[in-house]
């Protein structure tokens, strides 16, 4: 857990966790310079830690909305050939990828 | 022709001293001579704009034009979809992407008879504020070459201001519509968040992403605005309010308004011919009949750290669906999904990119969700009660857009300090609050210096309204950069 007071030290590890869940590669220079400038970047943001939020609400959206709803009727959707033109693999009706299921 | 105003142009085509074709025809010509020092546009849409143009043409010789827009040839930034067009974004892994439908805003401006000459250059995924990001070219800023126009959209901006557009459109996440304009000396206009919908607007934050109008002048960017906003069953997040008539509002003047100038936004470091410039634009505005008080919105300086938690976080959700399945980039000879994903991404995302989605994915991880991303929802909160504070004193905020003129291509390496020039751009996007950059003057060096204007939840009216008495009192618009062919 990170330690409130204490300014964010981003390792190595770090990065490469986050890279993973991002599920971006990053090259061996990328990764230092990626550490570097995030540990600057946090630094920066640090100053959140100023302000006491104590019993604020949270603010997720600019204009407060919820629920909009419309009516339930059927319309008319793209043309699936249209959806799939701009595919980088498929076959028929299918986007193709890599296998995912073992035999 | 090319430096006319649209509603000027509307009124020559009426009287039938040119046509929309003659127009398109000046602008498109303008555009093969120029843009190859400009940059401004990715994808230049010739035999679509002459279409366009030429149906223009029939209709105001029958006597049946659809409105002010019609024959107004623009530039969109390449982030909105345009049916049958690349959009790319600014990004390798959008490169090939042709969207089978058009944006809502864009529709609306094609319904309303607007010509598109093409789409325009951008930071890729509208991501930083000189438009040095994005994956294909640099856009210069046409008052000096060497300098940038603004980002994110710096083509849109830059095309207008050299006279490669009437008008255009550009979104504004960050800044990214008002700083470019007032680094080249026009009109940009942030509506307030939902007032016009972002169906077909590629996300990238989505609870702070708005679309709006860059223009030569304001009573153009009130025309675009008009023929754009309204509900979209399309899109949820549109707001139901009625439209009001923007262009009555204009003539309306500034007297009995009380503008507030905000402390916060005169900081230790400003370029002192910006603080000079936007001080004697208040002078302008009180000597028109406003009232013009000090105001305070504390938290101002934390609003832009509150962003770099909240925007990044936004983005790396928004930004997972390039994952190479779908549409777009895939690099091929991946042994599984993961690989294919992972590999596609580092391929196809520049730096800045791949900073952002990085940072967002740190700051929503377990462990940190809390510290950062709720932390900055609340801080979130106190800037928006600011500005309620202010406003319950004053009609409109009224402070520089940015804290200097246009930079040097180049000269901010360090992304932190590229950040930085955003500090008085993002409340606006933070709260949703209408906004507004007009040209209040220039540098020794000749460069533009921008006005910002911030107006209260859906009170565009009143936005346009002191933005137009503004700019009707003073020469600024007047004065166009001349580019070197």
């Amino acid at each position: 857990m990170p330690d409130a007071e204490r300014p964010p030290m981003i390792s190595r590890e770090d990065v490469l966790h986050v890279a993973r869940l991002a599920r971006l590669e990053l090259s061996e220079p990328e990764l230092e310079k990626m550490r570097e400038q995030l540990n600057s970047i946090l630094t920066y943001i640090d100053r959140l830690k100023e302000l006491d939020v104590t019993g604020v609400e949270p603010t997720s959206h600019a204009v407060p909305m919820v629920n909009v709803m419309r009516d339930d009727v059927v319309v008319p959707c793209f043309p699936r050939d249209e959806m799939l033109a701009n595919a980088p693999d498929r076959v028929g009706e299918f986007f193709r990828v890599p296998r995912i299921i073992e035999d | 022709m090319t430096d006319t105003p649209i509603h000027e142009l509307a009124d020559a085509y009426l009287r039938g001293e040119t046509t929309p074709t003659a127009v398109t025809e000046a602008y498109l010509a303008r555009i093969a001579r120029l843009d190859d020092r400009l940059g401004a546009y990715l994808t230049v849409t010739r035999e679509q704009a002459l279409r366009a143009a030429a149906a223009s043409d029939a209709r105001y010789r029958a006597g049946t034009p659809l409105g002010p827009l019609d024959g107004a040839p623009l530039a969109y930034k390449d982030v909105l979809c345009t049916r049958g067009v690349r959009t790319t974004c600014g990004s390798r892994i959008l490169e090939g992407f042709v969207p089978p439908y058009d944006a809502t805003a864009i529709e609306r401006l094609g319904a309303a008879g607007a010509v598109m000459l093409g789409k325009g250059n951008m930071d890729e995924f509208a991501m930083g504020s000189s438009t040095e990001y994005s994956a294909f070219k640099p856009t210069r800023n046409p008052w000096d070459l060497a300098r940038v126009p603004g980002g994110s959209s710096g083509g849109p901006a830059a095309a207008v201001a050299a006279g490669l557009a009437a008008g255009g459109l550009g979104t504004d996440t960050g800044g990214s519509i008002r700083q470019p304009a007032a680094f080249c000396g026009i009109v940009g206009l942030k509506p307030t968040y939902g007032r016009v919908s972002r169906y077909g607007l590629v996300a990238f934050g989505s609870s702070l992403d708005h679309i709006g109008p860059f223009a030569r002048d304001v009573t153009d960017a009130a025309l675009l605005l008009a023929a754009m906003a309204g509900a979209d069953p399309r899109d949820a997040t549109c707001v139901e309010a009625p439209v009001p008539d923007y262009a009555a509002a204009l003539a309306r003047g500034v007297r009995g308004l009380r503008l507030g100038v905000p402390d916060e936004y005169f900081i230790d470091g400003m370029d002192p011919e910006v603080e000079r410039a936007v001080r004697d634009a208040v002078d302008v505005l009180r000597g028109l009949g406003a009232t013009v008080e000090r105001v305070s919105l504390p938290t101002t300086r934390h609003a832009l750290a509150t962003y770099y938690v909240i925007a990044p976080a936004e983005a790396s959700s928004n930004l997972a669906r390039y994952d190479g399945v779908k549409y777009g980039l895939r690099v091929a000879g991946a042994k599984d999904l993961i690989e294919m994903s992972s590999r596609t991404r580092a391929a196809g995302f520049g730096a800045e990119v791949k900073r952002r989605i990085m940072l967002g994915t740190y700051v929503l991880s377990a462990g940190y969700y809390e510290a950062y991303y709720g932390r900055a929802q609340k801080v979130r909160t106190l800037v928006r009660r600011d500005f309620e504070a202010a406003f319950g004193r004053v009609d409109l905020i009224v402070a520089p857009m940015t804290p200097n003129v246009a930079f040097k291509h180049g000269e901010k390496e360090d992304p932190l300090s590229m950040y930085l020039n955003d500090v008085f751009a993002v409340p606006a996007d933070m709260t949703g609050l209408p906004a507004i950059s007009v040209p209040c003057g220039f540098s020794a060096e000749g460069l533009p210096i921008g006005l910002q204007f911030i107006g209260k939840a859906l009170d565009e009216p009143t936005l346009l309204r002191a933005a137009h008495a503004y700019e009707q009192a003073t020469p600024w618009r007047t004065r166009r950069p001349s580019v070197p062919s």
